[in-house]
């Protein structure tokens, strides 16, 4: 492939990269330490939503994150054609 | 049939389960003893990478953490699932496309240095260690409680299964085991969790029973009226600075450690690898959203069960009296007034004592569930125990017989040699393991701050560096990972000098408020920072390794690359 569209791939990837990483660090380390005190004034369900955020919703997010930058990934692999085929010598590995 | 009866019976044909597995997965070469031939598929290493994640500790002992520490104890439940994100957006897809053995291997390539492999090596073997003796120990307790097996022979029992599937199917047979142990550990940590939560919820999910009703509110107010601090409150137990600091080393220590990133060297291309980090993660987050839930259940229940009621009624409850005899629960009528008062335990006036383990262990019987499903908790908590310990003998063997034997001391040993060494140093690894598990020393929480602290500050800056920015040179990734683990190391021990050192006060109370657990964001901090500056510093590195860089940024050709 040539140098001009991997470095376009690299770009998008690493865009998408900091994306995810910004909501990552938004729901748990934002919603459930800086802005634990504001967000404890609303509720979700029975509990303030900076409670759910630190021991539910930041743990549901990230299995979110994890997927959506996996099917995403499978687009731009598409897109740009770098696909792997099956590894060819699964046991023939040397060292 | 009774407990004792379900326990042997769960534990036997678990464990025949397991050897059984292992034997079906036996290997003759290295790259099934390392790497699992790299055909897993990634929803069986997702399994996998979950049971190899999931100790002893997250079993028994983590939902007990989190209601002692109530709002705070998020600090493990978003530490040690977000470094999942970390690893899966920035290092395992790149580190299987490089596809070699081990962390080690990258690091020694990637910097073209046999230093920085031999310290990559030594601070693998060292977090694997730290960390490996806590699991056996696990082993040993579970035993010696459901079935009065003194501890030492639950040890040498736990060795022996252990060593089993370690050595004849390495990588291969422990990962299989591991999906097998995944199974047994999320049915047993599931079942009493639904029941408990149906009972005191009404909802059959934990997670929703925990959200959408008021339980945990009730909890909350329960203990303010009791003198406690408000479960739901942010910051009662630790400082906002602390949360912050020991969430973050904790996600980047969980993004560091050998023995969770060498499974993604076992599936076959660089999409599985990104897969199988979604599949572990959901996989873990079954247990990690659950155990908050089990947690605010289970104290609920226990404070309003025991507060202020008459000592000689509490007494009549069986549960009570199990736990109370086997030493996880105390109770002292202090004043003299016949009546349990419950308050902060740091509270002089507080008759009741509760081990963090009991939370989770007491729950099929507190809410009354079958002998069965409590057998099937103690299947449960060995197959956690088992599973972590294997894993982590898998990364430290092949540390030891890959990257220094092998790649250091002896690049022409043949192809047997090697698989006799990585076979010996499971051996080993097994034997010291277990001499931790019957002399377990003193600051076993300690050490623990230790694997995730080095972890963080040491391995995980420097293969984001190496990943990212193709201009790091191994001057600066030398001297990083130095300072990273040399600062983080004397910080805990200044720290936990009390316990480590034997000194009458902490050298070091906190460093700008942040405490032991927290340290190693600290330590990555000035890792990241002196590798990025000196490696601008320091002439370029090689044209090859410039290559090696560029090449691991396409999943193109995976296969190709492994080959060297």
């Amino acid at each position: 492939m040539n140098e001009e569209r991997l470095k376009v791939y690299w770009k998008k990837n690493i865009s998408m990269i900091v994306g995810c990483l910004i909501i990552w660090a938004l729901v748990s380390l934002g919603a459930a330490v800086i802005f634990a005190n504001p967000l404890y004034g609303i509720k979700l369900g029975g509990v303030p939503l900076s409670f759910w955020f630190a021991q539910q919703g930041s743990i549901i997010i990230f299995v979110c994150l994890i997927w959506f930058y996996c099917i995403k990934m499978d687009k731009l692999d598409k897109e740009f054609d770098v696909q792997e085929v099956e590894a060819t010598d699964k046991k023939g590995v040397q060292g | 049939m009774s407990v004792e009866t379900w326990t042997i019976i769960l534990v036997i044909i678990t464990f025949g389960l397991y050897l059984y597995v292992g034997w079906r997965s036996r290997v003759r070469e290295t790259a099934g003893f390392y790497v699992a031939g790299r055909g897993v598929s990634a929803v069986a290493n997702g399994a996998a990478t979950a049971a190899d994640w999931m100790s002893a500790a997250s079993f028994i002992g983590m939902a007990g953490s989190i209601s002692v520490l109530g709002y705070d104890g998020a600090v493990y439940l978003m530490g040690w699932t977000g470094g999942y994100v970390l690893l899966a957006l920035l290092l395992a897809p790149y580190l299987r496309k490089f596809g070699r053995y081990t962390v080690p291997d990258f690091i020694g390539d990637r910097y073209y240095s046999k230093y920085a492999r031999a310290v990559a090596a030594i601070c693998t073997i060292f977090v694997s260690m730290t960390y490996i003796a806590g699991q056996m120990r696990g082993v040993g307790i579970v035993f010696s409680r459901y079935l009065q097996v003194d501890i030492i022979a639950g040890v040498i029992i736990g060795m022996v299964i252990v060593a089993f599937f370690a050595t004849i199917g390495g990588m291969k047979g422990v990962t299989y085991t591991q999906v097998a142990q995944y199974s047994i550990l999320i049915v047993a940590y599931a079942v009493p969790a639904i029941a408990i939560s149906l009972k005191l919820t009404g909802n059959p999910v934990p997670q929703l029973g925990l959200t959408f009703t008021d339980i945990a509110q009730r909890l909350s107010d329960l203990q303010l009226t009791l003198g406690m601090n408000e479960y739901i409150k942010p910051f009662t137990n630790l400082s906002p600075i602390n949360v912050f600091a020991i969430t973050l080393s904790l996600m980047v220590g969980t993004a560091g450690l050998p023995h969770v990133i060498i499974r993604f060297y076992t599936v076959p291309t660089v999409r599985d690898a990104r897969y199988s980090a979604g599949w572990a993660l959901l996989f873990i987050a079954l247990l990690y959203t659950t155990a908050p839930a089990i947690g605010v259940f289970a104290r609920y229940n226990l404070i309003d069960t025991l507060a202020n009621k008459p000592l000689a009624e509490v007494q009549k409850i069986s549960w009570v009296d199990k736990w109370g005899a086997a030493g996880l629960l105390k109770l002292e009528d202090k004043n003299g007034d016949g009546i349990v008062n419950m308050t902060k335990p740091t509270d002089p006036a507080n008759e009741v004592t509760i081990d963090n383990d009991m939370i989770v262990l007491s729950t099929p019987e507190v809410a009354k569930l079958a002998p069965f499903i409590v057998a099937l908790v103690a299947a449960g908590g060995l197959a956690a125990a088992l599973s972590t310990a294997s894993g982590l003998l898998i990364a430290m063997s092949s540390a030891v017989s890959h990257d220094l034997y092998y790649r250091i001391f002896r690049p022409d040993a043949s192809e047997q040699q090697r698989m006799k060494v990585g076979r010996a140093m499971v051996l080993v690894g097994v034997c010291i393991a277990g001499w931790f598990g019957v002399h377990p020393p003193g600051f076993v929480a300690e050490v623990v701050a230790f694997a995730f602290g080095l972890a963080a500050a040491s391995i995980f800056p420097v293969v984001l560096l190496g990943i990212f920015d193709s201009r790091t040179t191994k001057e600066g990734a030398i001297l990083g990972m130095a300072v990273g683990l040399a600062f983080t190391f004397i910080m805990i021990v200044c720290m936990q000098s009390v316990r480590v050192l034997g000194t009458e006060a902490p050298i070091i109370q906190n460093f700008l408020g942040i405490n032991a657990q927290g340290i190693g964001m600290v330590g990555m901090i000035f890792n990241l920072v002196i590798t990025y500056v000196v490696s601008r510093l320091t002439p370029p590195p090689p044209a090859e390794i410039q290559q090696l860089v560029h090449d691991v940024r396409s999943p193109y050709g995976a296969g190709e690359a492994q080959a060297h």
